[in-house]
Formats: C-alpha cells, structure tokens, sequence
C-alpha cells in the first residue's frame, strides 16, 4: 500500500505536512482579514487564496505524472522563457504589496503573477542540468563559472525590480545546489568571499583583519597563484565598491538596512513594519491572543499582515507554542527534501530536490527572521502560508518535482 | 544547517515572546488604548433662597484623537459643513493641535441634536472622531446674573501656561470671570479618565472596558448671598438702554444680596466657546458689556462721597454736627485766588451738618475740607478704603486698584505738578482725582448702616470668612453716625433732593450725588440705607447710572424700588411695581405717608 502510494505520489509524509500547512496558512489568511475596521481588499483573500490552493493541489497532481528526465529536457528552454520573462517584468512590471514601488508584478488582469517566482525553479534544472554533467568536482574557482553564469543573469535581472530578497533568494540557491554538487567547501568560500568583504568593509579594522586571514587561507589552501590574486583582488574590490554600492540604493532599500540596526531610528516610518511585528509576535505570550483575536492585527497596527507578515499574526495568536509548531513542521518538510535528496542515485534529481530545499529554507529564514529583526526587512513571502496564488503555485510546482523524483526512487 | 538556522529562530521567538513578553503586551497596550478625559460635572450654584444660579445640562462635545497634523486637518475639513466651521477656526484649531499634538483635540462643545446624529450615522468617515456627552453649563437667570457668575469655556493657552492650572489640560472648562473664575478650584471637581480602543489609524473602535476607569470627581456646590430675585428684580426696572450699576448689602455681615451691571450680555451664550460673531459683537460695542460696572466701573463719586468727607471730619473730631460753619452759603466762598461755587447759586445760609447733607451744600463741605487738610484727608480717605478694592470675592476687582491719591506727592506723580492745598476744596465734594467703583460706594453705604465697621463684601458662602481687619471701620461714635443719617434721612424727606422716592412702608436714607462727565451727561449716583421704620437698616445700596445727568431722578428710584422689593419679600408682603411716592402720583395713587410743606 505504501509502496504503491509512495510510486504514485511520491513522499506522502512531505505531502501531507505541505497540504496540512497550506490549509493552515488559508486559515491564517482568513484571520489576517478579520479587522475591527473591515478592509474589503483582505476580508475575502483567504477564498482567493483556497482557490489557488486548489489549483496549486491540481497542479502537484499533474507534475507528479511528469517524468525527471522530460524536466531535464525542458530544462534549457524553461530557462530561457525565465530570463525572456524577468526581462519583460522590467519593462511592464507593476509593485505591490511591500514593495510597492518596485517592479515584481505582471498583471494579468484577474491575477498578478511574480515572474521571479517561477524563474528561480527554471534556474534551480537549467543549474541541476549543468552540474549534473560534473564527472569530478573542479579544482580551481574558474571552474565554477557556468553555474555561476547560470544564475547571475536572473539575480542581476530580480537586483535590477529591484527585490533584494528575492534576489538573495538566487544566491542561496546557487550555493545549495553547488554544495550537492560536490563543490570543495574551499571553493565555495573562495567564491562567496567577496560577499564577506562587502559587508566587512564597513569596518576597516575588522577588514583589514579579513583580508590577511584570507591570504593566510589562500596559502594553506594551496590555491593557485591567479586564482589567489583574482580571489584577493575581488575581495578588495568589494570593499572598494561598497560605499558607492551603499549610495546607489534606493533611500527605502536604505532605510530598511538601517532600521534593521535600529528600529526605533524612524518608528513610524521605516521602521513601522519591524516595531509593530514585534509587539504584535511578542504581545503574543506563549499561549497567544488566541485565533482572529489578535488586537496588533485587528486594530491594522500590523501591516501587509496576510502577506509579508502573515507569521506576525501567528505569533500574535497562537503564541510561542505556535510559532515553534510552524517552525518544527518547516524543518520536518526540509527535513524530507534533504532525506530525498540524499536517496537519489541520480544527480541532477538530487540537485534539483536540495536547490529547491534551498530556495524554501531562505524563505522561511528571510521571512520568519524579518518578523522579530534577525533579518532586514524584504518583500518576501512565507511558503504555503503568505498570501499570494503565484507563489503557491510555484511552491506546489516545486514540490510535485520533488515528489515526482521521490516516487521513482523505487523504480531505478 | 538546518536544524541550526531554525534553532536561531526558535530561540529568538524565545526571547520575544517569553522573556520579553511583557514589554511587547505594555507596548501593544499603548498602540490601541488611548485615555480620553472625563470632564467632571461642575458644581451647582444656589442663591441664598436656594435658588438655581447656575447647573449643568446635558451636552454633546466632539473631539478629535491626537493623530498627524494631516489627518487632524482633513477631517476638520471633513466635518467643516456639518458643524459649520469656518476656514479661520480650523486654523485655530490647527494651531492648538500643533500646541499640544498629544492630547485630544476638542472641536466643539455644543453640538444639536441634529449634528450628534449626522456624525454617528458616518462614524467611519471621521476617523479618531468621539463625541460624548458632558454636561453643559447653564444660567437659567442669563443676563441678569451674567457679570457676578461669570460663564465658563475651554481653557486658553495664556491659562494653561499658569502655574495654578497647571493640573488642567486642554480642552478642559474653566471659569472665565466672575464667580465661576473665584471658585474654579470648588466647583470644577477633577476629571476622570477612560481608556477606548483605536486602530492604526486613530478610529475609534471601542471602549476599553477591562483597564479601571478613573471616575471624575464631581465639584462642590456653591451656595450664594445673593438673591437672585432682588438680582432680576433689579435687571427688570433698570432704566431700558441705560449703563450702570447697582449693588446692594447687607449691613452689618457684608453679603453682597444683588450686584448688576448694565448692559449684559448672555453668559449661555460663552459657554464652551462663544460665536464668534457674538464675541466681535460683544467687545466692539462700545457700552461694553463685557465690563462689570458693579465691581470694575470706575466713576467719580460726586456728592455722595461727601458722606465720606462728614465721616472723616466727625472720627477726626474736627466738626460738631449741631454747630455751622463759620461761612454760610451764598453759591459759593473765595480760597485763596479762587471762587469755589455751590450747585445752588442762591446759596444755602448757615447749615448745621444734617442740613448740609440733605441739601448736599458745597460750600459746608469745602469748610470740612480746609479743616481736614489736604494731607490728612488724604490719608484718612485712604484709611477708609477709598484707595484699595473692597476685597469681594470676585477676580474682576483685582483689575481695579481703587482710584485715590494716598499722599500729596501723587499729584506730581501723576500730573508733574505740586498739589495745591485747594484740591481738598475738591475732594470733600466728591470731584477731583477720585475714582470709586460701584461696589465700593455701597460698601461704604453699608458701613453707615452698620456701626461704621463692616467686614469686606461676601458674594459667596465661603469656609473661609474674610479678615474684619480688611474690611471697612469708620471708627465714627454713634452718636455722630446719628448725624449723618439723619442728614440722609432728609434728603429722602419733604424738601430734600430725593423726597419722590421714599417709600410707604419702609424708611429709606441716602444720598445723591452728580459725577462730572466730562464726555457727555453727568453720571447719576444714588447710595441708600433702607429698613423697617424705626428699625435697623437691612439693606445698603449704590446705583449708578451713566449719562443719568440727576441722582434723584434716575438713581435714587432704582435704589428705592430695590429696597422696597428685597424688604417686601422679606416681611412677606406682597410685591407692588407702584413703590415710590412718584409713582403713586403717577398712577394717582393716594400716598398717605406724603407731607407737603
């Protein structure tokens, strides 16, 4: 019986935690609607948002049926219609929500649809096509530039909406999948080294500190000399980059960085979404405010609550109890990726399961860890539970994927 | 990896939401509840009857939660045609807003009926909009009471920045003038303070009822000397279109039974915040009837101070009353290079002090004066209280330092010129540098128709009695008082200036006098001692009324007729608007205790 669930359907443990969650999360949107002084955009979102689920559901029945190999197939044109996409989302793009005068959208009438959403599952095969064909692991961070091509051009593409999370989104999907590739850890430090600088120039001390650690490194790692000078080379140039880097942003994109340091900096204006989340997670308690009776949600003191801040309104009403609850069902469902992952005799499957794992894990960290200011505050949803029918469909594409690739485990 | 990124969150919603947990619901408490005061019900005002001065009504206020200025100003915007604001108010209400951006902004305190019900039909198109009831003062008797009880609206910033007020905050109703301003802290009670619930946007969603309300404290009652009767008594037979004054009191204690000041104006009508039209009104006429004649008008006292001048000379010792003066009355008598006239050129003859009185010779009284010296009558008048306010309790005299020179030097002070010793000439008839209010004259009245000592005037019941020492002391033996009332008796008698207005059943005692004017008709003065006949006085009165040109024509009736009204009611007689002998000629009346010489 399991065995024959297990062919057709692939994990049914991950399945139901996942279908479980989004019902949830249909119920929470319901809650985030339920306001002393009705909004009629957010009453009636949770219906929408069954909808979707439904059509989400139908989907993952659909994908289920489509075998890994075909998605290894349509790998290259997926990817292209993705950049062909995000590049069109630039020109006819619309904001919404959090980041409102950005450029994420494509209205389609009826629907809004975020092209990023879909484009990054499209990167996760062309990535896993790419890094499958690896006979042997490369011995120099040269070798790592069509991966890092792979994904370059849609992150610069999302950078350029701009939706910094999302692009962040890209970065820990690249890392995911090269690390299952079987990238030397040296490797994928050498590459994200530069990022490390970028920050840490901020400090010229603690810069300067960095730099003579990573030569020290370079030499123990027995790097190549031109791989070593690039490596160093790229390193001071972020640092060089940074403050000019810091001056092109947007004054918002600005202002979140810095109220991420301190909230109470401009408490009803930047730092407005961060504040109200934490009064309404830490008014919450343990036991909560208890369901659709949160007064941080009902009162609108929380903004983008059935969206960005969906796990605000968790908090809120279900308490401590809650919040870890959802955290221990997202680590069960991260959990099953990697355990399908490492099942896989086949490494593209496998790169595709732990890049989707990934992409899902900097979600959740983004999201959950913006809410109480672990994380600065970006325009990106929670899986399953945020309001928002493209991205439920793209999560429940990416899992009838891994469920596919879970159910053919028994035949090869 | 995993299992590390989510052990870093569940750590940190840990710390947000178990160990800082209270912090965060404190916080969230702050977001939502917002405390609105609770205006305490003022005290009621009685009349020593018991009658009602002032109460409160039920009422309809409308204010606007703190939220930004933008908000505050497009609703005001918003409810401009329902309450009818004008571009200028919600300016001043903006700039109150931005005085104090934290507290609740009051809009208006007077809604109708009609307004309460168009704004609660579209609640949520006002946010941070409550309107709740407050009670609302009222004065049943209105104008006639107006200047005594003053009238209560919001506080202004000049107040708030006192330090006595610096417990009130704004919005809150304060007594203006009169009694309401003296007994603030009585009346007013302590405002209570309720918590009601609003969302992100300041609307208000709902009261808060967990978290205990803070209950106003209501204020104490304030019970009057004053006789709210003899009060509109008063406003009904005062001369239509006239300004002036009358006051009356009781001798001996000092109450004050009635003071009026004409013209008025509607205290109802200030309540909460006047009209501005009403208010332009108000101050631009120029009878002033924001002025409290009674206890803030200052007139020259003309012949009636001359009682005055008599009280000095007999405590001084310097005038035997049987005996006349050295000069008789010709119309007039030479000191130094200067003729002084008498009102009657024909003269007077010889007049011993009574018949001074009764016939308000001047000459007798210039005499008096040189006896006295400048100097001494100076100091003495001063003594008496004619150069300091009486001391009542109304904040409306503390604008008034009675006006009189205290010494010599005030002349040059003043004027840049040395007193010459003639200006007592003036002074002992009541003209010259000599300013007295209303109020003081028929203190002064009182005092004669006590024992020539008489504690500061009391409008109120207080716990604290008033200082004698502060009031006045004609330190006059009875004897010598005899003298001057019986010089006040004849001026209500056959042949003195006042004879049409004695009464049937009472007697009345008095004295005219004629304040020059330099801007028109002379001021007619008239101040009286009346009682049962052969009895103690029971009531001292001033009247005053401006541009009157004869004391015994416009004055001296008011004060008769009031007399008559208050010593009727009191030995329950019953009321007659036919009172004085003129107007029992004029209906034909027969007046039997009329003698005709």
């Amino acid at each position: 019986m399991i065995g024959r669930l297990r062919n057709l359907f692939g994990d049914p443990v991950l399945a139901v935690l996942v279908v479980g969650l989004s019902l949830f999360g249909v119920a929470m949107v319901y809650s985030a609607g339920q306001l002393d002084v009705p909004d009629p955009g957010v009453a009636g979102a949770w219906k929408m948002q069954l909808l979707w689920l439904g059509v989400s559901v139908t989907s993952l029945l659909v994908m289920v049926h489509i075998q890994t190999r075909w998605l290894e197939w349509v790998a290259v044109p997926a990817y292209i219609a993705g950049i062909a996409l995000l590049a069109a989302t630039l020109v006819i793009g619309t904001g919404l929500g959090t980041a409102r005068g950005t450029k994420s959208w494509i209205d389609l009438g009826p629907v809004m649809f975020q092209p990023a959403q879909f484009a990054n599952l499209a990167t996760i095969l062309m990535l896993a096509r790419v890094l499958g064909r690896w006979r042997e692991p490369p011995r120099s961070v040269w070798g790592l530039w069509a991966p890092v091509a792979i994904v370059a051009l849609p992150m610069a593409l999302v950078m350029l909406q701009p939706d910094l999370g999302t692009a962040m989104v890209f970065g820990a999907l690249l890392v995911a999948a090269l690390y299952w590739a079987g990238t030397p850890i040296g490797l994928m430090f050498m590459l994200l080294s530069p990022v490390i600088g970028l920050f840490l120039s901020f400090h010229s001390l603690l810069f300067s500190i960095y730099i003579v650690a990573l030569i020290v490194f370079l030499r123990f790692y027995r790097a190549y000399l031109g791989e070593s000078v690039a490596v160093i080379g790229a390193n001071l140039a972020a640092g060089a980059i940074a403050l000019p880097l810091w001056n092109s942003l947007e004054p918002y994109q600005r202002a979140r960085l810095l109220v991420f340091l301190d909230p109470g900096m401009d408490p009803r204006g930047a730092g407005w979404h961060l504040i109200q989340s934490r009064v309404a997670i830490g008014s919450g308690g343990l036991f909560g405010k208890g369901f659709t009776l949160g007064t941080q949600k009902r009162l609108a003191f929380l903004p983008e609550q059935h969206t960005d801040f969906i796990f605000s309104v968790i908090g809120e009403e279900f308490g401590f109890i809650g919040t870890v609850a959802v955290l221990v069902v997202f680590g069960l469902i991260l959990w099953r990726l990697t355990r399908i992952a490492e099942r896989q005799g086949d490494p593209f499957a496998g790169i595709v399961v732990f890049g989707i794992f990934g992409v899902w894990f900097a979600h959740v960290m983004v999201n959950v860890g913006m809410t109480i200011g672990l994380m600065p505050i970006t325009g990106i949803p929670l899986p399953f539970l945020s309001y928002g029918g493209s991205f439920l469909l793209a999560s429940f594409l990416a899992l009838g994927m891994v469920q596919r690739i879970a159910a053919e485990q028994g035949k090869y | 990896m995993l299992l590390a990124g989510l052990g870093v969150l569940v750590y940190g919603f840990f710390q947000t939401q178990i160990l800082r947990s209270d912090t965060y619901v404190l916080q969230s408490d702050a977001n939502r509840l917002r405390p609105i005061p609770i205006p305490a019900p003022r005290g009621t005002i009685f009349d020593r009857n018991g009658r009602i001065v002032a109460e409160n009504i039920p009422g309809y206020a409308l204010s606007i939660l703190p939220a930004p200025r933008d908000t505050i100003r497009s609703t005001l915007e918003r409810l401009a045609p329902i309450l009818g604001l004008t571009e200028a108010r919600i300016e001043q209400l903006m700039q109150r807003q931005r005085a104090l951006p934290g507290q609740p902004l009051l809009v208006a305190s007077d809604l109708t009926f009609e307004q309460v019900s168009a704004l609660e039909e579209r609640h949520f198109m006002f946010p941070g909009v409550y309107i709740d009831q407050r009670p609302k003062r009222h004065y049943p008797a209105g104008e006639a009471i107006a200047h005594v009880i003053g009238y209560v609206a919001e506080i202004s910033e000049a107040e708030l920045a006192r330090p006595e007020f610096q417990d009130y905050s704004m919005g809150q109703l304060i007594g203006k003038t009169g009694l309401e301003r003296q007994y603030e802290r009585r009346l007013a009670g302590r405002p209570g303070v309720r918590y009601v619930e609003v969302d992100a946007l300041g609307r208000i969603v709902g009261e808060y009822m967990p978290r205990t309300k803070v209950p106003a404290v209501p204020g104490e009652d304030l019970r009057l000397y004053l006789d709210l009767d003899l009060q509109e008594w008063i406003a009904k037979i005062f001369p239509e279109g006239m300004r002036g004054a009358v006051v009356a009191i009781e001798p001996k204690t000092g109450h004050v039974l009635a003071m009026y000041s004409s013209p008025g104006f509607d205290p109802n009508a200030l309540v909460g915040g006047a009209d501005p039209a009403y208010w332009r009104e108000l101050n631009s006429d120029e009878g002033r009837p924001l002025l409290h004649r009674a206890a803030a008008g200052l007139y020259p006292p003309g012949s009636t101070f001359k009682l005055a001048t008599a009280a000095i000379a007999l405590e001084l010792k310097l005038l035997d009353p049987n005996a006349v003066m050295p000069i008789p009355c010709r119309g007039g008598m030479q000191y130094g290079n200067r003729y002084f006239r008498c009102w009657e050129s024909r003269g007077h003859g010889y007049l011993t002090l009574a018949e001074a009185i009764a016939h308000s010779c001047n000459v007798y009284f210039y005499q008096v004066g040189i006896q006295i010296g400048l100097e001494r009558f100076l100091r003495e008048a001063s003594r008496l209280g004619f150069g300091r306010k009486t001391g009542v309790d109304l904040p409306s005299e503390l604008e008034v330092a009675g006006s009189f020179p205290d010494e010599p030097g005030w002349w040059r002070r003043r004027f840049g010129y040395n007193a010459t010793p003639t200006e007592v000439l003036s002074l002992a008839i009541g003209q010259g540098p000599n300013d007295q209010t209303p109020l003081k004259m028929a203190h002064f009245a009182a005092a004669l128709a006590s024992d020539g000592r008489l504690p500061p005037p009391r409008i109120a019941v207080d716990s604290t009695p008033p200082d004698p020492e502060e009031g006045i002391n004609l330190n006059i033996s009875k004897e010598n008082l005899a003298h001057i009332r019986e010089g006040m008796r004849r001026v209500v008698s056959p042949g003195g200036t006042a004879y049409l207005s004695s009464l049937e059943h009472w007697e009345l005692l008095g004295k005219t006098g004629t304040s020059q004017n330099s801007h028109g008709k002379d001021h007619a003065w008239f101040i009286g001692i009346a009682g049962p006949k052969g009895g103690a006085p029971e009531i001292a009165l001033s009247a005053i009324v401006e541009f009157g040109e004869s004391g015994s024509r416009t004055a001296a009736p008011l004060v008769a007729k009031a007399a008559d009204y208050y010593l009727r009611r009191k030995y329950g007689m019953p009321v007659d608007s036919v009172q004085t002998l003129r107007e029992h000629l004029m209906v034909g009346r027969p007046a039997p205790w009329a003698v005709w010489q």
